[in-house]
């Protein structure tokens, strides 16, 4: 065989390998999508879940999931920030600073589900949180604070260091430098990647299914005192969110309809995480385009 | 350009730490604001207000949570969270003091050592009976006892070997630690049973009712409420499994559903335990969620499965 | 060279400094304590089924009989070990060519075509949740397997199958990275010679990036290693080292979400569970200490 038969074939093969990826999405997004839009309306989206009727929505539980992300991000950027400037500006290189880096690692690749049953035992039992979106949150933030340490890492690491140099020699201070000159450039690279993290906070329920629990008590939508136990912004209520919600009635559902609205919530998550991917690209286009078009 | 730039980072540190200030506070504050609403509730006999936090079960969930709701319908003031989780979370919560009642399918000494096991009062709210299930396509309408216990111990393989088609039984089991399990072994075959190799075993109602409905010759096990067309209900020793047969004692293989207390309970839940005893829940939500209320019963079994009219 | 009047700006200067240090560095120790707590609680709570409950920590290891409710108790996770590794080995063996494939394409074949729609495509599988992933796996991949080879299509096949889709995006965007950072006169250079495009991808560049791409499906394993719903949902869940591919069995994760809610804590029981997910997090270090030694690799 010549050498340009075999490049040929190799060709073909990597582009028929990548053709399949594309088919298998396609046909993955197709289905999910297929079975669910047709289910999903204006009153599936609002409407409280029923227990053995038919017609009941997804409404709690799409505010919790949106709820959720919101109290994790609270928790997590600051932390996340704070952790991956000092990982990029101020740790010294050597044995201790290595071995955070290990951490950080470690800690990102454990299994979602070995954090959950952790956050039984801790922010649940131990703290006496409870079942409850804060318990959520903070598992939640055991995933999220490694991703969002790597990407302020990553966001400060891009900034020119000549840029860095003259504000240092102008006599600023270390830390003014870092967060009137470096933050706000590596802000297009630290805004994309955090709302990447926060797609996969949106997805996760095996941590869920052991800290936030799995009932959606009654929501009064009209009470927005953060204090009342019936309150949507309490955030020391059990709340299941939607990904932990498709697994419930997948498993339990008494439902009539339970299969369509399996279907209607995993198409919902879906066209979630893709207005969280569109949106990252979005807004790092946007960023990136201002300071180009300044600089 | 950068002024700008630096105002928005500025704004959005400011938010993130005003944010993080006020989560703080707020947090403080519901905590207080709940302990003071459960102080209340004790303290307070003429109007009932107060939190309830019940974990459990997640097949006796369906029921407390729509009895939680009307509860709360007419006691505006009464908040109740209903958990699942599974029964052992339920009795493991209840036990420990962090739920005021623990869901279980069985008997609290079945789980839990003696000690704590004898702190816990039990209130029994409903009965659960279950069925054994084939797939549609194999024509058995009946199993005995005996031939279950060999299809479920592996000693017939096939169902030519119990008057059906020449088609290899697939068992679609429940986890050794399932309750459900635990109460089909105990009464509809008697004995406990290993888990066969090859052998599906899932613990949630709906995946097993999705296996046992598409899988070729394949036999399991469900609680009545989640029988549908999909699946086919085998009589057990020539008894159908309907409620009547159930509430006069000759179909066996039911169980209790427990709601455990620590001690005796506060007013609020001994209100809210009442109320899940009384006609209003017992011959609507019960029967509509397809249990078979407890007042039905013309028989009473004990933790050793006895048996009294 | 200080004068008195620039003292306090000096002063406030260094305040500020330290605030910054202080701060970030609080953040740092947060997040350490926070693994070691990981670490110490699950440790304590797998380990006491060995010291509190006397189970024999080469039962559990070794031992292949899983019978918690059994007669004498018997806590043999053999099963569930090879089940996790068998499932996950298998995920990467199929993801690892696809993922390759579809990075060399981004990279040197198709690189418009690539950046603009099978990237985002990817990128789109990595944000779909676990349970949708089950979901599917239940509905379309278990029926096909059950009419296409023998048995029940639940099995280390369709779990293998479901997690090399929701791995892809991992192993492939690091093999696109290693790629793309690969100095461009290496390949010039084999193109100068006369080489054809296959020749320098398959004598040049793949092996210069081999340890990136291996840290890769390594890292890909890890995660399918840990992925506990999607899993749980067509494995089928019997205790039993299966005899073939298409054979009910259990992993770590699936024996876990089955189990947890069902038993009470502190039993022996729910101690062996705990004991589970410790060997899962032990799995982490490990995987972790490959990435480490590839990555040391790919420097040199």
């Amino acid at each position: 065989m010549s050498a340009k038969t075999a490049d040929k074939i190799a060709t073909a093969v990597i582009i028929t390998l990548a053709g399949f990826i594309v088919l298998v999405m396609l046909g993955l997004l197709g289905f999910i999508l297929v079975r669910g839009l047709g289910h999903i309306s204006w009153d599936f989206l609002t409407s409280a879940p029923e227990t053995i009727k038919e017609g009941g929505g997804i409404g709690p539980q799409l505010f919790n999931s949106l709820f959720l992300l919101v109290l994790t991000l609270i928790i997590t950027v600051p932390l996340g920030l704070g952790a991956g400037i000092y990982m990029s500006e101020y740790a010294k290189p050597g044995k201790v600073t290595d071995f955070i880096r290990l951490i950080v690692e470690v800690l990102s690749s454990f299994p979602s589900i070995v954090v959950g049953l952790f956050g039984l035992l801790v922010f649940v039992n131990v703290f006496g949180f409870g079942f409850s979106l804060f318990s959520g949150a903070l598992a939640l933030t055991v995933f999220n604070l490694p991703l969002m340490v790597r990407i302020t890492e990553q966001g400060l690491a891009s900034v020119p260091q000549a840029q860095k140099e003259a504000s240092l020699a102008l006599g600023l201070s270390k830390w003014k430098t870092i967060k009137s000159i470096m933050l706000p450039i590596a802000t297009p690279i630290i805004l994309t990647g955090t709302i990447l993290a926060a797609g996969r906070v949106f997805g996760e329920a095996a941590a869920l299914l052991f800290t936030a629990g799995m009932s959606s008590p009654r929501l009064d939508f009209s009470d927005w005192n953060p204090l009342s136990p019936m309150s949507p912004l309490n955030p020391f209520r059990p709340a299941e969110t939607l990904a932990v919600h498709i697994w419930k009635i997948n498993s339990e559902g008494l439902a009539p309809d339970a299969p369509e609205i399996a279907a209607g919530a995993s198409a919902v998550l879906i066209l979630m995480v893709l207005v969280f991917n569109l949106l990252a690209r979005f807004i790092g286009r946007l960023i990136h385009k201002k300071f180009t078009a300044t600089k | 350009m950068k002024k700008s730039l630096m105002l928005v980072l500025t704004l959005i540190l400011t938010f993130t730490l005003a944010a993080c200030g006020q989560s703080n506070t707020s947090s403080n504050k519901s905590n207080e604001g709940s302990q003071e609403g459960t102080n209340g509730g004790n303290a307070a006999a003429s109007e009932l207000s107060g939190s309830i936090l019940a974990v459990g079960s997640s097949a006796l969930q369906p029921l407390v949570d729509q009895a939680s709701k009307k509860f709360m319908d007419l006691n505006p003031k009464v908040s109740i969270q209903v958990q699942g989780g599974g029964s052992g979370t339920g009795l493991t919560q209840v036990s420990g003091g962090q739920a005021d009642i623990g869901n279980s399918d069985v008997f609290a000494e079945e789980k839990l050592d003696a000690g704590p096991a004898a702190e816990l009062v039990d209130h029994q709210v409903a009965v659960v009976a279950m069925a054994a299930v084939i797939n549609p396509d194999v024509n058995v309408d009946n199993l005995t006892k005996d031939q279950l216990v060999k299809i479920f111990t592996g000693e017939v393989k096939n169902w030519s070997e119990v008057g059906g088609p020449d088609q290899a039984i697939q068992i679609v089991n429940r986890p050794a630690s399932s309750g459900t399990r635990a109460t089909f072994e105990k009464y509809a075959l008697g004995t406990k049973t290993d888990d066969l190799e090859g052998s599906i075993q899932e613990d949630s109602s709906g995946t097993v009712k999705k296996l046992v409905g598409e899988t070729p010759g394949a036999i399991g096990y469900l609680a009545l409420s989640y029988l549908d067309d999909s699946v086919k209900v085998v009589k057990y020793d020539g008894v159908e499994a309907t409620e009547e047969n159930v509430a006069n004692g000759t179909y066996p293989v039911w169980a209790y559903e427990h709601m455990y207390t620590k001690g005796e309970p506060n007013d609020v839940v001994k209100a809210f335990l009442e109320f899940m005893a009384s006609d209003e829940v017992q011959n609507k939500d019960v029967v509509e969620l397809g249990y078979i209320p407890v007042s039905k019963m013309e028989v009473t079994r004990d933790l050793d499965g006895n048996i009294t009219k | 060279m200080i004068q008195s009047g620039e003292k306090p700006k000096v002063k406030k200067h260094i305040i500020e400094e330290w605030t910054g240090k202080i701060v970030t560095s609080l953040c740092i120790v947060l997040l350490v304590v926070t693994i070691f707590s990981m670490v110490y609680f699950v440790a304590t709570k797998g380990l006491s089924s060995f010291f509190k409950d006397g189970i024999n920590l080469g039962e559990v290891l070794g031992g292949s009989k899983w019978k918690p409710e059994g007669e004498p108790p018997m806590f043999g996770a053999l099963p569930f070990i090879i089940g996790s590794f068998s499932t996950s080995i298998l995920a990467a063996l199929i993801a690892a060519p696809l993922g390759i494939c579809a990075a060399l394409l981004m990279v040197e074949i198709l690189p418009k075509f690539g950046r603009k729609y099978l990237q985002p495509a990817i990128e789109l599988l990595a944000g779909i949740p676990s349970v949708v992933y089950g979901f599917v796996g239940l509905s379309v991949i278990v029926p096909l397997y059950r009419d296409l080879f023998p048995g029940q299509g639940l099995g280390i096949a369709a779990g293998a199958s479901v997690l090399s889709i929701m791995i892809l995006p991992t192993i492939t965007s690091i093999a696109t990275d290693a790629l793309a950072a690969l100095p461009a006169g290496l390949k010039e250079g084999s193109y100068a010679l006369g080489a054809t495009r296959w020749q320098t991808l398959y004598r040049t560049v793949l092996p210069t990036t081999m340890p990136s791409l291996l840290t890769g499906v390594v890292l890909g394993m890890a995660r399918a290693f840990g992925e506990a719903l999607a899993v749980q949902m067509v494995i089928g869940n019997a205790p039993h080292i299966p005899n073939s591919l298409f054979e009910s069995t259990s992993t770590l994760t699936s024996v876990i979400t089955l189990s947890m809610g069902n038993t009470v804590m502190g039993s022996m029981q729910n101690n062996v569970l705990w004991t589970l997910a410790l060997i899962l997090m032990m799995m982490t270090f490990v995987f972790v200490f490959i990435v480490r030694w590839l990555e040391r690799r790919a420097q040199r």
